[in-house]
């Protein structure tokens, strides 16, 4: 009884750590020749082509959600110069990357999911490692690779959207001043801004893409195990994605000190 | 040239549950082997085993020197190439088309041009009698088809070791028949070390050079077809002539009662030993024994109508 309740309370570690020993093969993958450049293209091309369109949907919300909060709070300072500033950076440093690896997560991470678990139920994946081809070098790196790019495209891609909704909201809706907005925008934020927010999301695309691969490879009882490792891979890059934005932006906040306006 | 596979006290368990223990035996280089066992007995973990894709708790599997329990993943890749294995679906790559499954190998390991590559994928697909089916999608075609795909995938990068996972679940007799001379066919003309997992009767009587039973955790018998065929020992006789009557129940092993009840019960006559399939062009394979040599050798006088050609291949009452 007590054993059965200690290895209930440890499964969760063992997992972590299966996750994390995965992770490393994924790595040791990545250097490993021939590199598989017509996978890596087709897997770029696939993860842009599932969220290029619903992450440029969700950007424009989330910029002008923030335009409207941070407008309609700094209004109250009289400081709406700043509206602008303010923006781009909850954007640049938060939305974007956020925005950009819940939707790698939610739309790239749970096809990749899918794909590989149907290929693991399949015992496709057994006859590839039978024919001498490590499956993680064949096709979980490229697919890692590819999301890490397009994530970091994809970041871009929010950045622009973002503000330029924020824009739309803020000079239309809140009459604010155009030429403001756009004065504002290098009064608090700076190039370091860009950089984490770029950082942030070629991590979060690493961790979508492993976590994902981690989970269709070990898919296993029939089509509803492909179903949950879906769904699992989902809530775990979820709560990965959280946990890890705080700490990058408790570090970066630290190293590189706020522009004082 | 075939490669010889020695497996040393193998034990394979998945959690509490011992799946077999103690597993023992040579498969010898270029022979035809069956291993046979009642449902649920492991045998595709055998096969899994063998392969490197799981790793057995205790044991050895040596093949050119090389132990596939405990080699570093490396080794086991390149030992890969030795293999063939035809999995029980055909595990073809759903995205590709047949012609493109077969010729992955080819384009992964060898640096063969594309007509080479066309050369040698036509010729399989010959072998397994696809042609004209190339263009087609694993989900467009029959299950026979995909097995038969399957194998000229596994035959592609000649293999010295070839595996069957259950070639015969879900064909029809007629293809089976087919696919078993297919298998003596092939056997003759690479002369690779055929291991086939099945619980065919048929084919385990008329197809292989030796046979092994898995039962109740342990590998029951293992030997030249002739021994088993002939043995006295109860679970290979209920087992290889399909009767009630015997220590295997519906649900793994039956209990003292029930063997009990039994015990009285007269045990149908052994059926004749049938002829081995030979080759279709009549040539006879190179690991092929003469009919009835093995009885012969150790003093055993095999059923009455045994090794006449014209029997048919009935599996007993």
């Amino acid at each position: 009884m007590a054993s059965s309740t200690s290895t209930r309370l440890l499964a969760p570690v063992g997992t972590a750590g299966k996750l994390f020993a995965f992770g490393l093969d994924v790595g040791r993958g990545l250097f490993r020749r021939p590199f598989q450049l017509r996978e890596f293209i087709q897997q770029a091309w696939f993860v842009a082509s599932v969220t290029i369109i619903p992450t440029a949907l969700v950007a424009i919300p989330f910029g002008a959600v923030i335009a409207l909060q941070v407008g309609g709070l700094i209004k109250q300072f009289g400081a709406q110069s700043f509206t602008g500033s303010a923006s781009v950076l909850a954007v640049v440093q938060q939305a974007a990357p956020i925005g950009t690896a819940l939707l790698i997560a939610g739309a790239g991470g749970s096809a990749i999911a899918a794909d590989l678990g149907a290929r693991k139920i399949r015992e496709e994946l057994d006859a590839m490692m039978v024919l001498g081809i490590d499956p993680i070098q064949r096709l979980v790196v490229p697919r890692v690779l590819g999301t890490i790019l397009v994530a970091v495209f994809l970041n871009g891609m929010v950045s622009v959207v973002g503000v330029a909704g924020g824009y739309v909201f803020n000079v239309i809706l809140q009459d604010g001043t155009p030429g403001a907005y756009l004065a504002s925008f290098t009064a608090l934020a700076q190039l370091p801004d860009l950089w984490i927010g770029l950082i942030k999301a070629a991590i979060f695309g690493l961790i979508a893409a492993v976590v994902a691969s981690y989970k269709g490879m070990t898919a296993g009882g029939g089509p509803k195990g492909v179903g949950d490792a879906v769904n699992e891979s989902v809530v775990i890059t979820f709560l990965l994605l959280f946990v890890v934005n705080f700490v990058l932006s408790a570090v970066y906040l630290e190293i590189v000190p706020p522009k004082n306006g | 040239m075939g490669v010889e596979i020695k497996v040393e006290h193998l034990t394979k368990s998945f959690g509490k549950q011992l799946i077999w223990g103690d597993v023992t035996l040579t498969i010898p280089a270029g022979e035809i082997c069956v291993m046979l066992g009642p449902s649920g007995t492991g045998k595709s973990v055998f096969l899994k085993t063998l392969i490197g894709l799981l790793k057995p708790d205790q044991g050895s599997i040596v093949i050119e020197g090389t132990d596939i329990a405990s080699c570093p993943e490396r080794e086991l890749y390149e030992i890969r190439k030795l293999f063939g294995v035809l999995f029980q679906d055909g595990a073809m790559f759903g995205s590709m088309n047949l012609y493109d499954n077969v010729a992955f190998p080819l384009r992964e390991h060898t640096r063969k041009s594309e007509s080479e590559i066309r050369d040698v994928v036509m010729e399989k697909m010959d072998l397994v009698g696809l042609l004209g089916a190339e263009d087609k999608l694993p989900g467009e075609i029959s299950g026979g088809m995909r097995k038969r795909a399957g194998l000229a995938r596994a035959l592609v990068l000649d293999p010295e070791i070839v595996l069957f996972d259950e070639p015969d679940s879900g064909l029809d007799p007629v293809r089976t028949a087919f696919l078993n001379q297919l298998i003596v066919d092939l056997n003759a003309q690479i002369d690779a070390t055929f291991l086939i997992v099945t619980h065919d009767i048929n084919t385990a009587r008329t197809v292989p050079d030796n046979i092994g039973l898995l039962y109740h955790k342990h590998l029951a018998m293992f030997g030249p077809r002739e021994m088993l065929l002939s043995s006295e020992e109860p679970v290979v006789r209920q087992f290889l002539n399909a009767q009630r009557v015997g220590p295997i129940g519906m649900s793994e092993e039956k209990d003292a009662d029930e063997l009990a009840a039994e015990a009285d019960q007269e045990l149908p006559p052994l059926p004749p030993i049938p002829m081995q399939l030979e080759p279709s062009n009549g040539v006879p394979r190179r690991s092929q024994r003469e009919p009835g040599g093995w009885c012969r050798d150790n003093g055993v006088t095999p059923p009455p109508g045994s090794f006449e050609p014209q029997m048919t291949m009935t599996t007993g009452a």
